[in-house]
């Protein structure tokens, strides 16, 4: 299994960039998730470490070697395509058996290393099908099969459950986490899907026009989001970021109201833009609880209920509204007053200057 | 439903009528120019005939059939149209698919040249015949010119000599129709889609094994396709070998004098037409033609369709 390692690694077409020089270390046996909505650089950084396309600077190593100019097929690499690639004329069997055909493997040897895999993904039944014939997970499952024969150093994934319907997407995540687990290969997963990412992913690159926007495990982008961008773009619903004035321990918020900023927040706060200034207040639905003492005073705008809790729509203004996570057992009626209180170990500060997250210790 | 006044229906036609009226006039039409003369002339096969004599057709039963299938006078147009639709064919096919290979990949001007490469196929087979005669002359043509021949007492004699009049038809065709072969098979070429040659990179097949695995069985039906209108069209070979060479020249084969590049269209044409108008038998010689045309056909569909199915 491989370590690959992009080293200012950058894609221009004509004057423009898909993907800014970008550095990334992904380890041997590591599931990289490249996140990012569309056109945000993240296939084109797959298909860069993949060979299908070429970087316009920088280096990429596997393991060590410099494979920057070599050829996809000397990469020791396999590719699972969203639209999964196969060869329409022929059928399962000769679909996986190809990449060994093409290295001349024995037909002995092939015969039984394909047989091992359909088994791993079970689909032998399947095997003598078009994949005209099979359904989206069954032709991808072929896929997945053809990618694994060959034992390669690292898997690149392509969005691979995203021409599936939403059935086979759920199981097919287990079945690419359970091959990860069991293969331990180093895997690279493109998705614009970020509960795919958060699901899948033992670390998530964020891209957003064409630039990394954060690198860290899904709870480290989840949590401590690097910037506005990732606050938004990571859970559904995204962070609830309030504009608000700092002064002295306490941040303004639209409608007169006023939090208390946690103590162990203040030095840092005041390295970042002094004890007077624009700030935005940032907290995750589940980090605000109902409370009738709570400091931020707001009425229920609208509410959904989602079986095992409620989200609460509640508005502060008439242009701020925060989503808040609610038990499903109390009513919330639309129109009545509602107060809420924050989880001081969950409140984050973002510097609306810089968009950037004000953070203990500073940025990393 | 029951608002709807009589008058109105009875003022429109229904669509019944409607559909009748513009289907019969067709089938009329297709009965009177196809179908009777069809069935006619596979009567006229049974019989002792002649279109220019009075005499009524005379019942001869399978006579017409034994003599075109047993004589090695008919028999020698058959191997005639044999060679030439093989030789012809084979060729096409590869000098088709090899220019679509070369065009496949767009470069500056490749419109322009595939346009250029394409005009063979719009001319008229008389007016091709009638250049390529010249083009073919061994004093003043151009073709021995091309080959290095300078002197015309030496030169090549393309259409007047026996070994190769037959080759100067097939190079002509393949001049010809080869466009329409690069036509289909670039039409098949790019419509394979690129992710399957960047699958077949990452699963490191090399290009020949791209080229086998890949390339070749997905234009295959296109290629098939091809290969039937190519091989229908040279089993039909009548108009060019009349502007080239009138089915000459002859040449001695035992006792019988025969001519090289007769093809059976050319001999049909010969027999049904005065001054020998034969239609009898020359009606019985098409409908051989015509079920060697349908047996092949039906050899390339199935082909085709087990290309496609797998």
């Amino acid at each position: 299994m491989a370590t690959i390692e992009l080293i200012n690694v950058e894609k221009k077409f004509g004057p423009s960039y898909a993907v800014k020089p970008m550095n990334m270390t992904i380890h041997s046996g590591e599931f990289v998730v490249l996140l990012g909505p569309s056109g945000c650089g993240k296939t084109t950084t797959l298909r860069m470490i993949s060979g299908l396309e070429a970087v316009t600077d920088g280096q990429i190593l596997f393991d060590g070697k410099d494979v920057t100019w070599l050829h996809p097929s000397d990469r020791d690499i396999a590719f699972v395509f969203q639209f999964f690639a196969l060869y329409s004329h022929m059928t399962a069997r000769e679909n996986i058996a190809f990449p060994l055909q093409a290295q001349g493997e024995p037909r002995d040897s092939i015969r039984k290393r394909v047989e091992e895999v359909a088994k791993m993904l079970r689909i032998e039944h399947l095997m003598n099908a078009r994949p005209g014939g099979l359904s989206g997970g069954d032709q991808q499952r072929v896929a997945l099969a053809r990618a694994l024969v060959r034992r390669p150093a690292a898997f690149l994934m392509d969005e691979p459950l995203g021409a599936l319907d939403a059935e086979f997407r759920e199981s097919m995540r287990a079945e690419i986490k359970r091959l990860h687990i069991e293969q331990n290969a180093t895997t690279v997963y493109v998705t614009h899907d970020q509960i795919e990412a958060m699901a899948m992913g033992d670390r998530v690159v964020v891209m957003s026009a064409a630039v990394v926007q954060q690198n860290g495990t899904p709870a480290e982008v989840y949590h401590d989001p690097a910037n506005l961008f990732v606050a938004k773009f990571i859970g559904s619903p995204g962070m609830n970021l309030i504009q608000g004035h700092y002064a002295d321990g306490r941040v303004a918020l639209p409608g007169d109201n006023r939090y208390d900023v946690p103590a162990d927040w203040h030095t840092t706060i005041h390295e970042a833009i002094g004890r007077d200034g624009d700030i935005i207040l940032g907290f995750r639905p589940e980090a605000a609880h109902i409370s009738a003492s709570g400091p931020i005073a707001t009425t229920v705008y609208t509410t959904d209920l989602h079986g095992s809790y409620t989200m609460l729509h509640l508005e502060i203004d008439r242009d701020t509204i925060v989503d808040v996570r609610a038990g499903r057992g109390t009513n919330y009626p639309i129109g009545t007053p509602a107060r809420f209180d924050l989880d001081p170990a969950m409140v984050r500060f973002f510097d609306p200057k810089t968009e950037m997250a004000i953070r203990k210790g500073g940025n990393p | 439903m029951s608002s709807y006044s009589h008058p109105a229906r009875r003022r429109h036609l229904g669509d019944k009528r409607l559909i009748q009226m513009f289907i019969i006039p067709t089938v009329v039409l297709l009965i009177l120019m196809n179908v009777f003369p069809l069935i006619y002339s596979l009567y006229l096969s049974f019989t002792e005939y002649s279109a220019i004599n009075p005499t009524p057709p005379k019942w001869v039963g399978l006579d017409n059939y034994k003599k075109v299938l047993s004589d090695n006078l008919y028999w020698h147009n058959f191997a005639v149209t044999g060679r030439y639709a093989l030789i012809s064919v084979s060729l096409q096919m590869i000098v088709g698919f090899g220019l679509a290979m070369l065009l496949k990949e767009k470069f500056k001007g490749s419109g322009l040249l595939t346009t250029l490469i394409l005009v063979p196929m719009m001319l008229s087979p008389a007016v091709v015949g009638a250049f390529w005669k010249n083009i073919f002359n061994p004093s003043f043509g151009i073709f021995d010119q091309f080959l290095g021949y300078s002197d015309p007492n030496t030169a090549p004699e393309w259409l007047g000599d026996p070994d190769l009049a037959l080759w100067a038809v097939v190079i002509v065709d393949v001049w010809m129709w080869s466009p329409f072969v690069m036509l289909l098979s670039l039409a098949g070429l790019s419509a394979i889609p690129d992710y399957l040659y960047e699958a077949a990179a990452i699963d490191r097949a090399s290009a020949w094994f791209q080229f086998r695995r890949i390339t070749l069985p997905q234009v295959m039906p296109l290629l098939l396709i091809a290969v039937l209108f190519r091989t229908i069209e040279a089993f039909k070979q009548f108009d060019l070998v009349m502007g080239l060479t009138g089915g000459g020249p002859s040449l001695l084969q035992g006792t019988q004098a025969v001519n090289v590049t007769e093809t059976v269209s050319v001999k049909l044409f010969r027999l049904a037409m005065p001054p020998q108008a034969q239609t009898g038998l020359s009606s019985a010689m098409a409908y051989v033609v015509l079920i060697i045309i349908i047996a092949i056909s039906n050899l390339y569909i199935r082909a085709l369709n087990k290309v496609r199915e797998g």
